[in-house]
């Protein structure tokens, strides 16, 4: 199953040039551009790990592209993101995420249904891939 | 491959459109007007433009084949304007678009080196990334490599940026700055810098007569100007000053303007009854030179 969040969710994977255009945009308007990754897909896990130092002091986006590929050949089987932190008054969050990078083979979520009293059911999405350990998930 | 497989754009090639839709021109113009002196600068500089502006028709004609290395070295003794001239090639990269942003991004050793095993990569990289899209300006670059010390960091820098410059051509141009000797040695000692780069720029000192102008154009910028015997001793001090050790050109000249900045205020805060007009205020007179430190030593010897 195909997992999409954040930005661009309805579209197709952004290309490396796509991906630029983006970045340049944040860059332009002074967002500090982040580079985060996971295995652990979930919609709710706002834990992604940092890639390097957010990098709001540069000018040209060819260096957050430099940083990714250098991510990607580290961590090319997980989930790959780029958001950018607006650190504006007023704002102070981040304006914009996308996902960037995925695994070869995406396992997709098991939805659990919980009987409640009177005939009530809660669900709960639990990714495949978290059952393993952490780090042995994809790949 | 014939004339009639050449791309042929409509009608004969502008070049005086393509000159003036660049805006170079005006690049250039500014750089003579504001500089001074630096002729063998300048003409270098209009060598590389014409290059970079037939490069870029050859471009459009899909003639060329890559983007050609632009990285430079610029070497001359202290305060010959390497610095400025940098922001200015950056400027005329950026309008012909060799470059993407046209920002300059000056450091020296101890922004790329780092102070411990595994310090320096990461801050070499961190320059460089910053520089990307602009210019990268190396003050003082033969102290990257130190080689009386053979476990110093500097030579991973070195190789990083070898690195980068080589990979990365389109993303990044290098400046090397410092002065003559120094960076001989260094060249001569890293063969790879030396045939990574394109141009090398030599800075000559200047004349008195143009560091008389630098310092006339200094003053008239901050609103201040030289009254005529002033001028006559400013032009003494420069004759006396040149022959001192640690002369360093136009930084020289503007400590010592600063300097006489200093004694003009004192000179008029030291009578404070006196009415005063705004030349006064704005004039520098001869006095407030020949105090200078430099006279007084000429007399003692």
């Amino acid at each position: 199953m195909r997992i999409t969040q954040g930005c661009y969710s309805f579209l197709p994977d952004l290309t490396d040039d796509e991906i630029r255009t983006q970045v340049q945009y944040c860059l332009d308007r002074g967002y500090g551009v982040n580079i985060e990754f996971t295995d652990d897909p979930h919609p709710r896990n706002t834990y992604w790990e940092l890639w390097g130092l957010p990098m709001f002091d540069l000018k040209d986006a060819a260096g957050v592209l430099a940083e990714l590929t250098s991510c990607r050949k580290a961590y090319g089987d997980r989930y790959i993101r780029i958001s950018a932190f607006d650190s504006s008054h007023g704002w102070e969050s981040v304006k914009i995420s996308f996902i960037v990078n995925r695994p070869a083979e995406e396992n997709g979520f098991a939805l659990e249904r919980q009987e409640m009293e009177g005939r009530r059911i809660r669900y709960t999405t639990k990714a495949y891939s978290a059952q393993l350990p952490e780090g042995q998930r994809y790949g | 491959m014939g004339e009639a497989a050449l791309k042929q754009p409509a009608g004969a090639i502008d070049l005086r459109a393509e000159f003036e839709s660049a805006g170079i021109g005006e690049v250039l113009e500014k750089l003579d007007r504001e500089l001074v002196g630096l002729a063998p600068v300048k003409s270098r500089i209009r060598e590389i433009a014409s290059l970079l502006l037939i490069e870029r028709v050859r471009k459009q004609l899909e003639l060329s084949g890559g983007t050609p290395t632009l990285h430079m070295s610029f070497t001359g003794n202290p305060g010959t304007g390497k610095t400025t001239v940098a922001l200015r090639m950056a400027d005329i990269l950026h309008r012909l678009g060799f470059v993407r942003r046209g920002h300059l991004v000056a450091v020296t050793r101890d922004d790329l080196v780092g102070q411990y095993i595994g310090h320096t990569a990461p801050k070499t990289k961190e320059v460089i990334k910053r520089a990307m899209g602009g210019v990268l300006f190396i003050d003082e670059a033969y102290y990257l490599y130190r080689p009386e010390n053979e476990r110093d960091y500097g030579q991973e820098a070195i190789e990083i940026l070898l690195q980068i410059m080589e990979n990365q051509r389109d993303d990044l141009v290098v400046i090397l700055a410092g002065y003559g000797d120094r960076m001989e040695t260094f060249f001569t000692s890293n063969p790879g810098f030396r045939s990574r780069i394109a141009h090398h720029v030599d800075f000559p000192d200047y004349g008195e007569e143009e560091l008389l102008k630098i310092a006339e154009i200094m003053l008239e910028n901050q609103s201040y100007k030289f009254s005529a015997s002033a001028r006559d001793a400013f032009a003494q001090y420069l004759a006396l000053r040149k022959t001192q050790p640690h002369f360093s050109n136009a930084r020289s000249v503007r400590n010592a303007l600063d300097r006489a900045r200093l004694r003009q205020a004192n000179r008029l805060v030291a009578d404070l009854d006196r009415p005063l007009s705004a030349s006064d205020i704005i004039t520098i007179e001869a006095p407030d030179i020949l105090a200078s430190r430099v006279f007084i030593k000429d007399e003692s010897s």
